[in-house]
């Protein structure tokens, strides 16, 4: 039996905020919650015990580049926006590379993943070519969908990432289609799927925890909780804003994730990884992450204060953690990070001009890929 | 007062059904709960219970009797006190159902082309539209491990029109999945299987309750191709029964061809024939792009011939010459077709030769065909189960101003259902949905003929 308890008192996890030494600090508190006496608890499962906290200085200075990258890209995109290079909508991950970066780092060869619109960051922790991802957003040929994607619609079956879609949630059963499809075939790879807060107001999440479980899909359901549904926070577009626990009804485990530390995101991925590969179902990850920027580039995000973006930035940002890290473990000095960000730097800076010097798609692309000759 | 057993309806299409065979006898007492009989219709096998306390005091319909209508009178039951002298004269079948009567059994008595081009020496096997979409998707499974279909009630109950009988049995729970009710998703569980390269055919227990989907199909199915620049793929069939059936009212009662058909990026079918049923079904799950395939609950059990040609398959993209007629086209779909041949025959006996042309597939139109035809014929109404505004039939229309102007000696009509929701009343239904009588009546129209009345 697959929901057989062991344990009799199991951890109902909270978040909460402790000062210490000035930082604020996201943790989980353990609370004991008792059985009921018919002992059948609840449908949760803990898959798997929280392991410390660790990485090898070569898996820091990879998140470092990693995030940092996504940092200046975002930045790029962002500027370019402003010059009018980019149009339509252009939603920046500024805040929030911790999640993708941690995990991604989980994965292995023929795992899928998929998201939402805010995608730039997800195609570069599949190691897709800055070039192809900014060329796609200035709409040039050279761009990963030919220039005829934009920004949220962007894909690429060969690093498996199956998209950019521009729906709210409509990626998640299609990311339950993916992790059928996993199974289908017999391998052991999982699908990743990624919304947000706002995401997991709508139905079809519901629908697709419900298959994704019913069937035992190798799906991990991430929710990217950076805390607002575009200008709405999620205390105002959700009755139980512990987004964790949206999947108890269904069954699937859920458990909530500091998505600022990119190694706490890392931890519980290669748990939840381990997971759907051993055929036990789907599972939920709540990521509790922020977003910089606003909602796209027309945001001038009036909903929030902006001490409490400084606060975030200030106090909880991903690169910096990591940065911390790298410094106190003597693993890299200031000079070294310096000569990163110089170098990551110029790959965003050629791949802006590539993405400005590419030529426009040609006229005759706009009746091509409208249906798949035979 | 003796209590008559009437041929109960199983469902909102049946006619008429067997009495497999009786469970009781002459005599024998039975009370409410009771299984009387069996009844077959051509989905399947049901028990016939009573409510009723007494004696059977006349079997009427023995077992084994096929073909009898809904509300004939099959027995006799005595209450408390009766005998057989009670019996009286047994009432013919009760009022024939007031619904538009459509024959499930037998194709209509016209001329038919199967397909022009089969090699000499085909030969054919009576075969239900029903049975030839099921053919269909099990000959196309055993092909190719990557197709699997889904559905609501798809596997176990073998499909709420018995579409996928016996494909459970064959292909079992990894290729025949039973859903829950949950369009949206399992139709977006069914896009992400086929863009990691899976062959799904989707099964909507009607297009009624592909509305819930329909996000996923246009954005999700239709449009990726494109937005990918080629790079994800969508090989995947959405098909089950469109268009009325019979005395469901508004919300079951609707035609989508025209909405599908509306999206680059899609291919809609919509065939008429079960010959065309199965090979355009077979086309449509071998094709690498999404396919809307719109049926006909009113047709499932309607039995033409189909041709034993191993892996059968109609061309999308081609329509068919159904009738040939030299005075006027009469331009169709679906079950439209059936009651295009319907008029087609009563045109004929006032002199009025009509050729009918089955579009087939609605995306891409297949207008090569029809301006053939209106080259010679000069003039074309266009009949569709449907609302008018916006419909395959206007599409016709204007594409033939655009195209054809020249050869039309009449405006093109468009003869199809009436602008309203569909009503339930039978009387009312039957003047919202197009008949052969309403075509007749265009016909003369565009020939500028009055006709015998």
């Amino acid at each position: 039996m697959k929901f057989t308890l062991i344990c009799k008192i199991y951890l109902d996890d909270e978040w909460f905020v402790t000062e210490q030494d000035g930082l604020i600090n996201m943790a989980r508190k353990a609370t004991g919650r008792k059985v009921t006496k018919s002992g059948k608890p609840a449908a949760r499962r803990k898959p798997l015990k929280a392991q410390e906290l660790k990485a090898t200085p070569d898996e820091l200075t990879g998140f470092y580049r990693q995030m940092l990258l996504m940092r200046r890209f975002e930045e790029k995109a962002g500027q370019m926006y402003g010059m009018g290079l980019i149009g339509g909508f252009c939603h920046l991950y500024i805040g929030q590379e911790a999640v993708v970066s941690g995990i991604q780092s989980a994965l292995k060869e023929g795992d899928t993943i998929l998201t939402s619109y805010r995608d730039h960051a997800h195609m570069l922790a599949c190691q897709i070519d800055p070039k192809v991802i900014m060329a796609e957003l200035t709409g040039r040929a050279s761009g990963i969908s030919g220039g005829k994607g934009g920004s949220m619609h962007m894909f690429s079956v060969e690093h498996g990432f199956y998209g950019g879609h521009g729906i709210v949630a409509a990626q998640v059963p299609i990311g339950a289609g993916l992790g059928f499809a996993h199974k289908y075939k017999g391998t052991d790879n999982v699908s990743v799927v990624y919304f947000g807060d706002g995401a997991s107001n709508q139905g079809q999440v519901y629908e697709s925890f419900n298959m994704a479980e019913l069937w035992n899909l190798p799906v991990i359901f991430v929710i990217e909780n950076n805390q607002y549904a575009m200008g709405t926070a999620i205390k105002r577009s959700s009755s139980e804003v512990k987004l964790y626990k949206r999947g108890e009804s269904f069954r699937i485990f859920g458990e909530a994730v500091d998505g600022m530390d990119v190694l706490a995101v890392k931890e519980s991925a290669l748990r939840a990884v381990k997971w759907c590969r051993e055929g036990n179902g789907p599972i939920l990850l709540e990521m509790n992450t922020y977003r910089y920027r606003g909602h796209s580039m027309s945001d001038p995000a009036k909903y929030r204060s902006k001490e409490e973006v400084q606060k975030m930035r200030a106090e909880h940002d991903p690169i910096d953690q990591v940065r911390q890290r790298l410094l106190d473990g003597k693993v890299m000095d200031e000079d070294e990070m310096k000569a990163i960000d110089k170098e990551l730097k110029t790959i965003v800076a050629d791949a802006a001009k590539f993405a400005q010097e590419s030529p426009e798609p040609d006229a005759f692309e706009l009746y091509t890929d409208v249906l798949v000759a035979e | 007062m003796t209590i008559e057993i009437l041929l109960p309806a199983m469902s909102p299409t049946m006619t008429e059904g067997t009495v497999a065979k009786w469970t009781v006898a002459e005599g024998d007492k039975i009370s409410a709960g009771d299984i009387l009989a069996e009844i077959e219709t051509d989905k399947a096998t049901m028990e016939l219970e009573t409510d009723e306390e007494g004696v059977i005091g006349k079997i009427i319909i023995p077992g084994g009797t096929e073909g009898v209508a809904v509300g004939t009178v099959i027995g006799i039951i005595l209450e408390d006190g009766e005998d057989s002298s009670s019996i009286g004269e047994v009432s013919v079948p009760v009022s024939a159902p007031a619904e538009v009567v459509l024959e499930e059994a037998a194709a209509p008595e016209t001329q038919f082309v199967v397909e022009a081009d089969l090699p000499e020496g085909t030969t054919f096997t009576s075969t239900t539209v029903r049975e030839a979409l099921r053919d269909a998707m099990a000959e196309e499974m055993r092909l190719d491990d990557n197709v699997f279909i889904m559905g609501e009630e798809v596997a176990e109950y073998e499909g709420a029109y018995k579409v996928t009988q016996g494909l459970h049995a064959e292909f079992g729970d990894r290729r025949v999945i039973d859903t829950p009710i949950t369009e949206h998703g399992f139709a977006g569980l069914g896009v992400g299987a086929a863009m990691a390269g899976l062959k799904p055919v989707v099964e909507f227990m009607t297009f009624n309750f592909a509305m819930q989907a329909i996000d996923h199909i246009i954005n999700s199915a239709a449009k990726t191709n494109y937005m990918s620049g080629g790079q994800i793929r969508c090989p995947m069939v959405f098909r089950g029964p469109n268009g009325a059936a019979s005395r469901v009212g508004a919300q079951h009662s609707q035609n989508y061809a025209a909405w599908y058909a509306h999206v680059p990026g899609l291919i809609v079918v919509s065939p008429y024939s079960a010959a065309d049923a199965k090979g355009l079904l077979k086309s449509a799950i071998k094709n690498p792009n999404p396919v809307i395939f719109l049926e006909n609950e009113m047709i499932y059990g309607q039995s033409f011939e189909v041709p034993d040609i191993e892996d059968y398959t109609v061309p999308l993209g081609k329509a068919k010459v159904v009738r040939a007629g030299t005075d006027v086209t009469l331009v169709s779909y679906s079950i439209g077709v059936k009651f295009a041949l319907e008029a087609a025959e009563k045109l004929a006996a006032e002199g009025i030769d009509a050729e009918v042309i089955d579009l087939r597939t609605l995306r891409p139109l297949d207008m090569e065909t029809v301006i053939k035809s209106v080259q010679k014929t000069n003039r074309v109404v266009c009949v569709e189960e449907g609302w008018v505004s916006c419909s395959i039939s206007s599409e016709i229309s204007a594409r033939l101003m655009e195209d054809a102007f020249d050869y039309l000696d009449a405006p093109v009509l468009r003869v199809t259902n009436e602008d309203v929701p569909m009503p339930y009343a039978a009387n009312l239904e039957k003047l919202a949905v197009v008949n052969d009588d309403k075509i007749v009546v265009a016909v003369r129209k565009v020939c500028y003929t009055k006709g015998d009345n």
